[in-house]
């Protein structure tokens, strides 16, 4: 097998009109003893090359598992996956476990939330960058070992030659994050999936993290489906951003256009809890009451109305379709959507039950 | 308070399933079972039960020995020599045409005895001490801690081949010092589980309602450290029905020709009586296995069902 | 860091020996029963009693006893049998081997069942393999040495014939055959270590598979089986080692009674006939050797955590 038949078997992205990635009524559920958990239901969405696409929603909401129901990264038992993932015109969802394993690496790749967690903490950070490159590339060790260092320097890792040689243990948290990337990207995946890439580092790392993972993706012309609970992070980054919302999408739109005209309350208040520079320091940011519903027996109607300032009783009986606002990129799903950001019509407020 | 618990476990359940990530979806295999099944209490199941009336049988048959209709355990019928299993002995005779089913009810009895008294002792010294210790914690706690630590790391069974052949190998004598052997080990484990709930919001509340101590310990540590010490005092029957055992096949246990499931082993594991008679060694063999078996199932069960950690020790 | 943590195990290593040298010594001499009654019998005279004690040192103060037999160990040397007159450490020098090849072997089976078994078992666990695997090892836990080899023996020596159902040659004669006599002795010796580590390891594996970094490590494209040996059985090995460590205990125990019941001459069965004769300078050398030793080991295991595991050393 030659180093480039796992690129073969996918014509080349470049001759394709076709989006990278379609998303297509994926359902993700996890059959637990305490009933079903319906932790993606229903989700579409499309990413062309080399853009981003942002999913954002508070913990709990279904986002990381989006994030690995479309790799196909699932325990096998006791979960149900359907729809369909469509990756570069072949679809995921039906390839044999050991197609998969050739996708995984050099045409998707993923960064993990928490690198502490998410690198072996007893291998030497050299071994675990070029594992894949041998596998994949069927790089020799010489090579693997120079690539790897290569790779470490690209993502900004000074002295990479004797960091190839650490424990995760030994680095701090912002290089764990970049070593991360660096096995992420060692093979050139065409589309990389950032699962909070950057939860659990300080602002300036934050930064300093997005700006790498943008620069790489041109370099690269690579994909991106970032995952975020902060809208703050994709705002200036993503291309499109998608909100999620107890395992469904609630709004769709290209990102100036979302931002610039919210349809639904939820994404509204996820605006206002990112935190502004211009604000005065001790300024409260507006955090959304109550916690996300419980997927195995979700509300009844709109999932978000029983937090909703502006539900109705029409919120809490049918569920709101997703629907075209404006242009035909813009979606979403609310009775009542809002105008500019505010209600569109006198509403009675919801009460209170935390 | 076992609301207490029920809750937290409850909360946890709840908490996984809430918060769900692919990670938190593959532990649903064992954690979400396990949190759910702790709130829920599943069954103990049809194998704990036939455990527990193994146990039941050969505790009752012990207990009545002498008002079974059987031979003396060591009467010798000189007629009657290496019969296998027939009408007039059930199990069969030894080589000296002793009743082997007699034995082995009657060496039934030592088993029981330092299985089940060792570890009384071992509860209620090492028990208390746990209990104490973990409430008064301090130096004292520490110092106590680091010896138990020390006599731990003592091998047991020199010690055991060293006072028994010393001392003597009366049942008493057997128990006591297995009893005693026992105690750094249950001082530990009941001292992890009592330092779990030292400093609970019960806890503190009863103790800053000026309850005396002997009451915090007695009436609100004690109910919830019980579950797990029991639990795992199962664990230390049958660990100390094996050296009892093994005492007994080095001959280092209760005199012959007293019967004991041990020193029967012995008898019947020569090289001839294993081509003569193998029923000398094979019954005693198997109702040891059982035993254990059974006792290391009930303890499990009572594990599980009470969440008890194995780390704990 | 490494080296403060290890100056500070050996300090507490060093204390353990100390109050086992104790243990040990008041063992014997705190208990009843008079070594002079064994060597010259009972019918002697008090006045012959009185002066054996007296050549024995056994007649000074405990603590004289424990600094003078201390002192002479210090010195390497453990004093030698009143019944054979032959050197402690010479008894042990002699059954040691054996019990070394007992144990090693004992060990080796263990972990060559237990290791794969885990790995398969927590693959697929609660399925019909895992639960087939740990109902059977939850068996042979009820399977103390004393129970397990006289059945072995009945069964491959005495009915099979496969095996020799006593005694063996010594390793320096005859490898082969002494490897074929020792592996009746060895598997009955392993059964309990193989329960142990099994059952251990493969909920230390079951834990480890469900870390990001397993997730990670799939997320790359290796094979499945990369990701178990390379990826999962290391860091979830701490538990078992550690049991490793502690398990020599139960070891010990199961090879008296496998020499016993073998007629494998090693140092158990020097320990037992020692103690029948009430020899207690051979009781107390042996004793404090196999403590030791015991001490020794699980520090060394200790020391291979600080390696296997580089979060230690940090921590």
């Amino acid at each position: 097998m030659s180093p480039r038949d796992g690129a073969d078997a996918f014509p080349d992205a470049t001759e394709l009109a076709d989006p990278l990635l379609t998303v297509d009524d994926l359902r993700t559920w996890f059959h637990t003893p305490r009933g079903t958990v319906r932790a993606v239901d229903g989700i579409s969405l499309t990413v062309r090359r080399g853009t981003t696409v942002g999913v954002v929603g508070e913990s709990g909401s279904g986002k990381t598992v989006l994030s690995r129901s479309i790799m196909g990264l699932l325990p096998t038992r006791d979960v149900e996956r359907a729809g369909t993932v469509t990756f570069a015109g072949r679809d995921l969802t039906t390839m044999s476990a050991k197609e998969l394993r050739s996708v995984w690496g050099p045409q998707i790749a993923m960064i993990f939330q928490d690198p502490m967690t998410a690198l072996n903490p007893v291998k030497r950070v050299g071994a675990q960058i070029t594992e894949s490159l041998r596998l994949h590339l069927h790089m020799d060790r010489k090579e693997a070992r120079a690539t790897a260092a290569a790779l470490l320097d690209s993502v900004g890792i000074p002295s990479p030659e004797k960091r190839l040689r650490a424990y995760p243990s030994q680095l701090s948290g912002g290089m764990r994050q970049r070593v991360m990337i660096a096995i992420a990207l060692a093979c050139g995946p065409r589309l990389v999936l950032a699962d909070e890439p950057t939860t659990g580092l300080d602002v300036t790392i934050q930064a300093q993290i997005l700006d790498l993972l943008g620069s790489l993706q041109d370099e690269r012309n690579m994909a991106m489906i970032l995952v975020t609970h902060d809208l703050g992070v994709v705002a200036t980054r993503a291309d499109e951003i998608v909100v999620m919302y107890a395992g469904k999408v609630v709004e769709r739109a290209p990102t100036p256009t979302l931002f610039a005209d919210p349809k639904m309350p939820y994404t509204r208040a996820l605006m206002d809890s990112i935190p502004r520079l211009s604000q005065p320091s001790g300024t409260r940011l507006a955090a959304i009451a109550g916690r996300p519903p419980d997927l195995v027996d979700p509300p009844q109607g709109c999932r978000f109305a029983p937090r909703c300032p502006y539900a109705q009783d029409r919120c809490r009986e049918s569920e709101p379709p997703l629907r075209t606002a404006g242009s035909a990129d813009h979606l979403f799903a609310c009775w009542f959507p809002l105008t500019n950001g505010r209600p569109s019509a006198p509403l009675t407020n919801n009460e209170v039950t935390p | 308070m076992p609301d207490d618990r029920e809750l937290a476990a409850t909360g946890a359940a709840a908490e996984l399933l809430a918060d769900i990530t692919p990670g938190d979806a593959a532990l649903s295999e064992e954690a979400v079972s396990l949190a759910v099944a702790g709130a829920r209490r599943r069954p103990l199941g049809i194998i704990f039960w036939l455990a527990v009336t193994w146990v039941g049988i050969v505790v009752i048959a012990a207990i009545f020995a002498n008002l079974l209709p059987l031979a003396h355990p060591n009467f010798q019928n000189y007629s009657a020599i290496n019969t296998g299993p027939s009408i007039h002995h059930l199990l069969g005779t030894d080589d000296l045409g002793r009743d082997l089913l007699s034995r082995l009810i009657f060496g039934a009895r030592v088993s029981l005895v330092v299985g089940f008294g060792s570890i009384a002792i071992g509860m209620i010294v090492g028990g208390s001490a746990g209990l104490v210790s973990a409430y008064l914690g301090g130096g004292w706690d520490a110092t106590m801690n680091g010896f138990a630590f020390v006599i731990l790391a003592f091998p047991q069974i020199l010690a055991l081949i060293a006072i028994t052949a010393f001392w003597g190998t009366a049942l008493w004598k057997i128990t006591l010092i297995i009893g005693i052997g026992s105690i750094p080990l249950i001082f530990r484990v009941v001292r992890a589980s009592t330092l779990a709930f030292v400093n609970r919001e019960f806890v503190v509340a009863a103790r800053a309602l000026g309850a005396s101590p002997a009451r915090i310990i007695f009436r609100e540590l004690l109910p919830n450290v019980l579950p797990a010490a029991l639990s795992f005092a199962m664990i230390g029957v049958a660990g100390a029905i094996v050296l009892e055992g093994t005492l007994a096949f080095l001959g280092l246990s209760v005199p012959l020709p007293t019967p004991s499931w041990g020193n029967m082993i012995a008898e019947g594991s020569t090289n001839g009586q294993l081509q003569q008679n193998i029923y000398i060694m094979l019954w005693p063999a198997i109702s040891m296995f059982l035993l254990l078996l059974s006792i290391n199932l009930i303890g499990d069960r009572l594990r599980q069902r009470f969440d008890v950690r194995e780390s704990l020790v | 860091m490494l080296v403060t943590y290890l100056a500070k195990r050996l300090v507490q290593l060093i204390a353990v020996t100390f109050l086992i040298s104790v243990i040990v010594f008041l063992l014997v001499h705190l208990l009843p029963g008079d070594p002079s009654v064994t060597i010259l019998g009972a019918n002697d005279t008090p006045q012959n009693r009185l002066i054996l004690l007296h050549q024995l040192g056994l007649n000074k103060p405990l603590v004289a006893q424990y600094a003078t037999w201390l002192g002479q160990v210090l010195h390497g040397s453990l004093g030698q049998s009143y019944l054979t007159h032959q050197q402690v450490s010479q008894i042990i020098a002699q059954g040691a081997p054996v019990d070394l090849e007992l144990i090693v072997l004992s060990q080796i089976i263990a972990f060559a069942v237990a290791i794969p078994l885990a790995l398969v078992a927590s693959r697929r666990s609660n399925r019909p393999v895992d639960r087939m695997a740990t109902t059977t090892t939850f068996g042979l836990l009820a399977l103390p040495p004393f129970v397990l080899a006289p059945i072995l023996v009945a069964i491959f020596a005495v009915g099979l014939g496969w095996f020799p159902a006593t005694g063996t040659v010594p390793i320096s004669q005859n490898l082969a055959t002494n490897l074929h006599d020792m592996i009746l002795p060895a598997v009955a010796l392993s059964f309990g270590s193989i329960a142990l580590y099994y059952r251990l390891l493969r909920s230390d594996l079951i834990a480890t598979l469900q870390e990001d970094f397993i997730t990670s490590a799939r997320a790359k494209g290796l094979h499945p089986r990369r990701v178990m040996l390379r990826h999962a059985l290391r860091p979830s090995t701490f538990s078992l080692l550690a049991a490793a460590g502690v398990n020599i205990g139960s070891l010990l125990a199961g090879a008296f009674i496998v020499e016993s019941l073998f007629a494998i001459n090693g140092v158990g069965l020097a320990l037992i006939n020692a103690v029948e004769q009430r020899d207690y300078l051979v009781v107390q050398g042996i004793a404090l050797v196999v403590a030791l030793v015991y001490v020794i080991i699980q520090f060394i295991v200790d020391f291979i955590f600080t390696v296997v595991d580089p979060r230690v050393a940090r921590g």
